[in-house]
């Protein structure tokens, strides 16, 4: 496998980084990197630190970083994490309300004490803190219960002063949405897959309406109708198939559909195979709407939804 | 009646879906069985999930019905843990009928 990190890849601009990538001759990982400046969204870091738990460190050949902002990388933890010698020397810092540094949960216990550790972490608004908790735990929670990842989840999140935002990535080298939906689902591509996943009420644990007794097939959904409440990005990409919201115009409703093609977005299914699931998003702190309010935007809309997809199953009277 | 401390239970986030699957099976389920109503005490969560309240209501609303709700109290809930629960309510009554 190949992986290049560019001068710059967040979710606006990460479709060329995305189709950069090389999933062939599995056993080995070679990084490289521009070396000026390497800037990237938390979702690029997880993704690579995905990738190299997947192969002996011994076969990760990643190239010298010589760019200015090389360090990043070591605060991040992807060199410790992926145990590959770095001779980038940092000075610690106390990452309190800056950034959460990779992370590896596999376990729900490991998930509820990420999630007990990460909120005090970025200093965030408690308003806020609940929003950012909803997403980690509701994307973990899918990676230990659908992803059959070996490695878990890989995760990590950024602060952004300027933009007063916090981007958030998580990926996982599991099986992908295609296989865990197609259980209950009937999907031709991976974009397929993903159009499902993120509609509320639909599973790959059941065809039934509501779920099973532990999944109701609405977490995806949650996280997509934060991110488009709040005029944000919202990216995912599993095995060919990649979808990505794109940031609402200001002057647009922040009404929330059910089905994510109705949304703003840009979506194929020709990227190179990712094996698993990667998740970014992007939250920009002084523009997230109320979790009060999206809860009503998103109670209407689910309930709608279920019922129209009820109503295209009732039979039809027959007429002669 | 039978009285269940959430906070006690799933802390402060109630987020951790086998928790409220062991509530679910271990404490509401054999309560409801024995007649008594349950009281599901939310007070000092701060915040939960839909798939913390799914895990925790839904199958009791297929098992038993919608009538199951006559006999569950949702007590010193927030704001935010009420919607919620509405939700879960909602759709799983709306996939129901």
């Amino acid at each position: 496998m190949k992986i290049h990190l560019p001068n710059s890849a967040f979710l606006g601009n990460i479709d060329p980084f995305i189709r950069g990538f090389d999933p062939s001759a599995p056993d080995s990982l070679e990084i490289t990197a521009n070396d000026k400046w390497i800037s990237v969204h938390p979702a690029v870091l997880s993704m690579i630190a995905a990738l190299g738990l997947t192969v002996k460190p011994d076969n990760i050949n990643c190239q010298k970083f010589e760019a200015a902002s090389r360090h990043y990388f070591v605060r991040m933890g992807l060199f410790k994490l992926l145990n590959i010698a770095s001779d980038i020397a940092i000075k610690e810092h106390e990452p309190a309300g800056r950034f959460i540094p990779l992370t590896q949960v596999r376990t729900a216990a490991e998930q509820t004490r990420f999630i007990t550790d990460m909120i005090p972490m970025l200093h965030v608004e408690p308003e806020q803190a609940q929003t950012l908790g909803y997403i980690f735990s509701e994307l973990i929670r899918n990676v230990i219960e659908h992803a059959e990842a070996e490695n878990g989840a890989l995760l990590c999140a950024q602060y952004y002063k300027k933009s007063n935002s916090i981007r958030i990535g998580i990926a996982d080298t599991g099986c992908g949405i295609k296989r865990t939906i197609t259980r209950s689902h009937s999907a031709a591509t991976d974009l397929d897959a993903i159009r499902l996943a993120l509609m509320p009420g639909i599973t790959g644990t059941t065809s039934k309406e509501g779920g099973t007794e532990q999944n109701a097939g609405a977490g995806l959904f949650f996280i997509k109708s934060i991110a488009s409440v709040n005029r944000d990005f919202f990216m995912i990409y599993s095995g060919a198939g990649f979808y990505k919201l794109l940031k609402k115009n200001p002057g647009r409703s922040r009404r929330l559909n059910a089905d994510p093609i109705i949304d703003r977005h840009t979506a194929t299914s020709g990227m190179p195979i990712w094996p698993g699931t990667v998740v970014g998003v992007d939250i920009t702190l002084d523009q997230t709407a109320e979790f009060s309010s999206l809860l009503d935007a998103i109670r209407d809309t689910y309930s709608s939804a279920i019922r129209e997809r009820r109503q295209e199953r009732h039979k039809k009277p027959r007429f002669s | 009646m039978r009285r269940i401390e959430i906070r006690a239970r799933a802390g402060a986030f109630a987020e951790n879906k086998d928790i409220a699957r062991e509530l679910r099976l271990r404490e509401i389920i054999s309560a409801l069985e024995k007649n008594e109503d349950v009281v599901l005490d939310f007070a000092g969560v701060d915040a939960t999930t839909q798939s913390f309240i799914h895990a925790l209501i839904s199958d009791l609303i297929r098992k038993y019905g919608n009538d199951v709700l006559d006999h569950i109290e949702f007590k010193s809930c927030n704001e935010h843990v009420r919607k919620i629960i509405g939700i879960v309510v909602d759709y799983m009554q709306e996939g129901a009928n």
